[in-house]
């Protein structure tokens, strides 16, 4: 379980903010407005944002700034989305992904 | 048309575009993040003098600045190509395609990965994403993190998460295989640490100091390091063990360290377990120069700038007319470097669009470049002078002709 850091000694006392309250697999999350999608599902202890395209194993955030892409999620239905850069609003419908169907290969495994 | 898009709102970008647009251009600011500060939001560490440099801060100064300047900072914007049409820059967001006369690429640090078995596993991060995590975010990355590798940024970013209340269990190194290179051999990893052992806290430093005497002291140096680290903030360093994999079925639940040999071999018998929820991977930093490959700049790789750099003069120009660069992506210095190169950038390109700049001036702003790079506090790379210097030498060969350029 993670938490907010809401005294730090240097940077002083969290500003408060507007909660807004959205879903990730269907489960009702709040978080900050305008915080990053995985900063508010960190805070609330969801660390697995999606399952691998073909493994099918747990993903969270890696680099957090944009460059990996490991954070992809499906926001308010369209894919691809990096949590880590997209803003959290109110209402949002956020799923992780699983694993995508590779017909050509499950064929294989029982033909080929 | 535009003067000028900046692309990358970090130190760089930002005081390029507050310079450029006191000398009257009309300018536009990309970044694909959803603040302006880019990786200076995250830094946090007391200066000498106790002051503290606190990255957040100053984002915020620059901004405000970039504000009263009315300056079109647009955020949450990526770029993924760039052309060169008819004299001018085509930039193709996500968005729109945007057109100027000019263009910067101030793109800064990506950081390198370290390959562990179990890398993959929710709740490994990279100690970047944990300093953005906790000094930005404010969330905690876990209660209790393992940072894999010994270096400059990941002793700086173990003691921003010591400060913020978050315990870390050990600093230790990768596991030596064919992709973790010196990063993973006790010596090498001693041998740049005592470069930069007048950052650390007394400890450190008096055995640093010690050991920097001769050859023979730096082998026993090593040798008789204790197996259990030497403590920084509290942090126990470990030169002697190594992560040799990260335990977790769903998420993190801890690391397996070994003690290794001087150069690096695991001794067998000697794994632990050591319990932790999250654990940060520290590879070093790269310059982030894609979207410079993109127009046909031409490059070199020199490890004393952390990569491979975008070809450029000490005015930050390239060889391609309108093209400039500023920042990490010409190698990676701390951030006041990157802020003399912005500016230094901004008035090269406000020169080269007419507009009235003494050669004085930019030629004081050249100098500033060199005066704040000797008096950095944090230096990533020990000869990052005889780096620049290796670059300024193929940009006098490209510029007398002796090397083609291939665009």
């Amino acid at each position: 379980m993670t938490e907010r850091i809401l005294d730090h000694p240097v940077l002083g006392a969290l500003e408060p903010d507007q909660t807004v309250t959205f879903t990730f697999n269907g489960m009702t999350y709040e978080g900050r407005d305008g915080e990053p999608i995985a900063a508010a599902l960190l805070a609330a202890g969801v660390r697995t944002l999606r399952h691998h395209e073909e493994s099918g194993t747990p993903r969270g955030i890696y680099c957090n700034i944009g460059h990996c892409f490991e954070c992809r999620v499906e926001v308010d239905g369209q894919q691809g989305v990096r949590a880590c850069l997209t803003p959290v609003r109110e209402g949002m419908v956020i799923n992780g992904g699983g694993p995508l169907p590779a017909p050509v290969r499950d064929w294989r495994k029982n033909h080929a | 048309m535009r003067d000028l898009i900046i692309i990358g709102s970090g130190p760089a970008g930002l005081t390029a575009a507050i310079t450029a647009a006191e000398h009257g251009l009309d300018i536009l600011v990309i970044d694909e993040y959803l603040k302006p500060g880019g990786r200076l939001l995250g830094q946090l560490y007391e200066e000498p003098g106790g002051n503290w440099w606190n990255g957040i801060e100053e984002s915020r100064k620059l901004s405000e600045r970039a504000g009263a300047l009315g300056l079109d900072i647009r955020l949450g914007v990526s770029v993924h190509n760039i052309e060169q049409e008819n004299g001018s820059w085509l930039v193709y967001t996500d968005r729109e395609t945007f057109e100027a006369k000019s263009l910067l690429l101030a793109t800064g640090a990506a950081e390198a990965p370290v390959a562990i078995p179990g890398w993959t596993l929710p709740g490994v991060m990279s100690v970047g994403a944990a300093q953005v995590m906790t000094n930005v975010h404010r969330v905690k990355p876990g209660q209790k993190g393992v940072i894999i590798g010994v270096n400059v940024l990941s002793s700086a970013i173990a003691m921003e998460l010591h400060i913020a209340g978050i315990e870390v269990a050990a600093i230790a190194l990768p596991k030596n295989n064919r992709v973790n290179g010196s990063a993973a051999i006790p010596t090498e990893v001693m041998n740049a640490l005592l470069h930069v052992s007048h950052m650390a806290p007394s400890a450190f430093v008096k055995m640093g100091s010690k050991l920097m005497k001769n050859e023979f002291m730096k082998k026993m140096g090593i040798t008789f390091y204790p197996k259990n680290g030497v403590r920084m903030w509290d942090i126990p360093v470990m030169l002697r063990k190594a992560v040799i994999r990260i335990e977790g079925t769903d998420q993190v639940e801890g690391v397996t360290l070994a003690t290794v040999t001087a150069d690096g071999k695991v001794i067998s018998g000697t794994e632990e377990v050591i319990g932790c929820d999250f654990v940060c991977i520290a590879g070093g930093l790269y310059p982030l120069a894609e979207l410079a490959a993109l127009t046909g700049c031409p490059f070199y790789h020199i490890d004393e700038l952390g990569g491979s750099v975008p070809l450029h003069s000490e005015d930050m120009r390239t060889p391609l007319d309108g093209l400039y660069v500023a920042g990490n992506i010409t190698g990676i210095e701390g951030a006041k470097v990157a802020m003399s190169q912005g500016k230094t950038a901004a008035l090269s390109i406000a020169k080269d669009l007419g507009k009235d700049i003494a050669e004085a001036s930019l030629s004081e702003a050249i100098r500033q470049i060199s005066s704040t790079r000797s008096d950095a506090h944090i230096q990533f790379h020990q000869d990052v002078e005889v780096g620049r210097r290796k670059l300024q030498e193929y940009w006098e060969q490209h510029a007398t002709g002796k090397r083609n350029i291939l665009v």
